[in-house]
C-alpha cells in the first residue's frame, strides 16, 4: 500500500475529523439540555408556579438556538461518506445503511414534530400535552443520536455482520447483535450522558454569570439546583459508563487503550497513570522510559481492564510483536499473533478475495469455494493486508493519552464541582461566593474540551482503522484529487466557524436579554 | 372528510400561527434556510458527488469496481 497517497489519506481524515468535531460542539447540549428544560416543565406542570413556566421557557430559547444552528450538520458527514469514503461507505453495507435510515426517520418523525409543539404549543395545547411534547423532543433526540452510535460502534467492534464477496459488502446477519452489542451500549450510554452533563454545566455557568450580575436571581437559583442534581446523577453515570467503555477498550481495542495509558511494555497488575507525561520521541521498540513523570495507582489498570488487579495488560510492544496470551470473544485463551503474522494473513484474504471474483468470472465453482474458504478463514484481519509495516498499527499515543487523561481529569473534577455547588444549595443556604460563580462559567468551556477530547480518544486511538482489523483508512478513502479534498476542508472550516460564530452572537445576546417576560 | 380538512386546516394554522409569532427564530429560519441552501445546491451538487451512484448504473458495477479498488493497487 505504499503507494497510497498518504496525502490524500490525510486530508480526508482531517475533513472528516473537522465537520465531525464541529458537529459535535452543537450536539451534546441538544441531548441534555433537552431533558433538563422537560424536568423544568414537570415542575411547572406540578406546581403551577409560573416562574417555572419562565424559567422552561428561557432555557427552551437557547436550546432552539443550539438546535437550529446545529441541526443537519450531521449530514455534511453523509456527503463525505458517499465522495470521500466510497470504498467504505460500500464495504459497510447496510450496516451503517440501516442505522442511519432509522435515525432520520426519528429525527425527522419526533423531533420535527414536538419542537413544533414545543415551541408554538403553549397557549394552544393542553400543559399536559404540552409537557409531553417536551418529554418526547428530549427522547427523539436522544433516540436519534443512538442509531449513529450504534454505527460508530460497530466499526470499533464489527459484530452481526458477516461480508459477501460476491457484493463487496458487509451484510447483517442480526440486528439485534449490531444494536445490543457491548461496545454499542457502551458508547451510546456514554457519549449521552456526556451531553447531560456538558449541559448541565453549561445550565449552571449561565445561572452563576446571572448571579454575579444580580439578575434573574430567582430563575438563576432554580435553574442552578435543577442543573446541579442532574449533573450530579449523569455525570456519577458518565464515569460508570466510562468504565463500562474503558472495559471494552481493553477486551476489544487493546492497542487503544495501551495508547490510552501510554503503556509500552505490557505487564500483570499493571498501574493506572493518574497524572504523566510521555517521553517525546518515544518508540514502541526502544529503552527509553514512556513517561517524563507520572502518578500512578498500582494494579488499578489491570483491575479496569480485566477485572482482576494481577491481570496481564498489553503494551504497545506486546501488540505489535505478539505472543502474549489472551482471552478471545469466545472464551477460549489463546497466544496472540504479531502485527507481521496477522499482516501475512490480511494478505492473504485480500488475495482470496481477488481469486475468488476471478474463479467467478471463470464460472470455476470449485476454485470459488476454496477461496471463499480461505477469505472466510482469514477475514478476521482482512485489514492488515493492507498496512506495510507493523508499526502502522500504533495510533497517535501523545494525543490519545493527553486526551483521555484530559478527559478523565475533568469529569472527576465536575463530579466534585456538582457536590460542592449543592452542598451550598443545601447546606449553606444557597451563600455561593463570587469565586464559584466564575468557576462555573469558566467550566463551560472545560466541557466542551472534556467532551471533544473524549472523540479524540474514541477516533484517533482506533487509527488506522475504519473498521477494526477489517478496513484500514488507506484502504477506505475514495481515489479522488486531494485537491480537492483540500478546497472543502477550508470551505467547511469557514462555513462551521461562522455558524459557530452566530450561534454564539445570538446566544450571547439572548442570555444578555433574560427571560422574556422578565422574572424575579 | 370534513373532518380530515378541519384538522388540516388547525395544522396549517397552529404552524402559521406560530412562525408569525416568532422574533429570534425569524433569524433562525433564516439561518437553517441559508444552511440547508449552501449543504444541498452547493455543495452536495459541486463538491460531494456520490461517486459510486455517480459512476456506475447497477450494484453489480459497483461491487465489481469496488472489489477491484480493494484488490489492487492504484497506479
Amino acid at each position: 500500500m505504499e503507494h497510497f497517497d498518504l496525502s490524500l489519506v490525510n486530508w480526508s481524515r482531517a475533513q472528516f475529523a473537522l465537520t465531525a468535531m464541529y458537529h459535535w460542539v452543537f450536539v451534546p447540549l441538544t441531548l441534555g439540555l433537552a431533558f433538563i428544560m422537560a424536568f423544568m416543565e414537570t415542575l411547572y406542570y406540578k406546581t403551577g408556579d409560573e416562574e417555572w413556566k419562565r424559567i422552561t421557557k428561557f432555557w427552551m430559547t437557547l436550546f432552539g438556538i443550539n438546535f437550529a444552528i446545529g441541526v443537519a450538520t450531521g449530514i455534511i458527514l453523509e456527503f463525505e461518506f458517499g465522495t470521500n469514503w466510497s470504498n467504505y461507505s460500500w464495504f459497510v453495507g447496510d450496516i451503517f445503511g440501516a442505522p442511519l435510515a432509522i435515525e432520520g426517520i426519528m429525527a425527522f418523525f419526533m423531533e420535527s414534530t414536538f419542537i413544533a409543539v414545543m415551541f408554538f404549543g403553549w397557549n394552544k395545547v393542553s400543559k399536559k400535552f404540552h409537557l409531553l411534547s417536551t418529554w418526547l423532543v428530549a427522547l427523539g433526540a436522544n433516540l436519534s443520536a443512538l442509531w449513529i452510535l450504534v454505527a460508530n460502534a460497530w466499526m470499533q467492534y464489527p459484530a452481526g455482520m458477516f461480508f459477501n464477496p460476491d457484493t463487496a459488502r458487509n451484510e447483517m446477519h442480526n440486528f439485534w447483535e449490531v444494536l445490543l452489542s457491548p461496545v454499542s451500549v457502551n458508547k451510546f450510554l456514554h457519549t449521552i450522558s456526556s451531553g447531560y452533563v456538558l449541559a448541565a454545566l453549561f445550565v449552571v455557568g449561565i445561572s452563576a454569570w446571572y448571579l454575579l450580575k444580580g439578575r434573574n436571581v430567582l430563575l438563576a437559583k432554580r435553574s442552578i439546583i435543577v442543573a446541579s442534581v442532574f449533573g450530579l446523577i449523569t455525570s456519577v453515570f458518565l464515569a460508570l459508563t466510562g468504565d463500562g467503555s474503558a472495559y471494552q477498550v481493553a477486551q476489544k481495542q487493546p492497542m487503544k487503550l495501551a495508547a490510552m495509558e501510554g503503556l509500552y511494555e505490557g505487564k500483570e497488575g499493571a498501574p493506572l497513570i493518574v497524572i504523566g507525561a510521555l517521553t517525546p520521541g518515544k518508540q514502541y521498540n526502544d529503552n527509553k522510559d514512556p513517561y517524563l513523570f507520572r502518578i500512578q495507582i498500582p494494579k488499578l489498570l489491570s483491575f479496569l481492564g480485566y477485572r482482576s488487579g494481577d491481570a496481564f495488560v498489553p503494551g504497545v510492544k506486546d501488540i505489535v510483536e505478539g505472543g502474549y496470551t489472551y482471552t478471545d470473544k469466545d472464551g477460549n485463551q489463546k497466544v496472540a499473533l504479531s502485527a507481521e503474522q496477522k499482516i501475512e494473513r490480511g494478505r492473504i484474504a485480500i488475495q482470496a478475495l481477488a481469486d475468488y471474483k476471478n474463479a467467478k468470472e471463470l464460472g470455476d465453482t470449485t476454485a470459488m469455494a476454496y477461496h471463499r474458504k480461505l477469505l472466510d478463514a482469514n477475514f478476521e484481519y482482512f485489514g492488515y493486508g493492507y498496512l506495510n509495516d507493523p508499526k502502522s498499527i500504533i495510533p497517535n499515543v501523545p494525543l490519545t493519552f493527553y486526551s483521555f487523561h484530559i478527559m478523565v481529569g475533568l469529569g472527576f473534577l465536575f463530579i466534585a464541582f456538582f457536590i460542592l455547588i449543592l452542598y451550598l444549595v443545601f447546606f449553606k443556604e444557597f451563600k455561593i461566593n463570587k469565586w464559584l460563580l466564575r468557576t462555573a462559567i469558566l467550566m463551560i468551556p472545560l466541557a466542551y474540551i472534556a467532551s471533544q477530547a473524549g472523540w479524540i480518544v474514541a477516533e484517533v486511538g482506533r487509527q488506522p482503522w475504519v473498521i477494526q482489523d477489517i478496513l484500514p483508512t488507506v484502504a477506505a478513502v475514495s481515489r479522488i484529487d486531494a485537491s480537492a479534498v483540500q478546497v472543502t476542508f477550508f470551505l467547511f472550516f469557514i462555513i462551521f466557524t461562522t455558524l459557530l460564530i452566530a450561534e454564539l452572537r445570538i446566544m450571547f445576546t439572548q442570555i444578555k436579554k433574560g427571560p422574556k417576560d422578565g422574572g424575579k | 372528510m370534513q373532518n380530515a380538512m378541519n384538522l388540516i386546516k388547525r395544522i396549517f394554522r397552529f404552524y402559521y400561527e406560530g412562525f408569525k409569532s416568532m422574533t429570534i427564530g425569524k433569524t433562525l429560519w433564516l439561518i437553517i434556510l441559508i444552511k440547508l441552501f449552501v449543504m444541498f445546491a452547493v455543495l452536495k451538487v459541486f463538491f460531494f458527488p456520490n461517486i459510486l451512484k455517480r459512476n456506475f448504473k447497477t450494484d453489480e458495477e459497483r461491487s465489481k469496481y469496488v472489489i477491484e479498488q480493494l484488490t489492487t493497487k492504484p497506479k
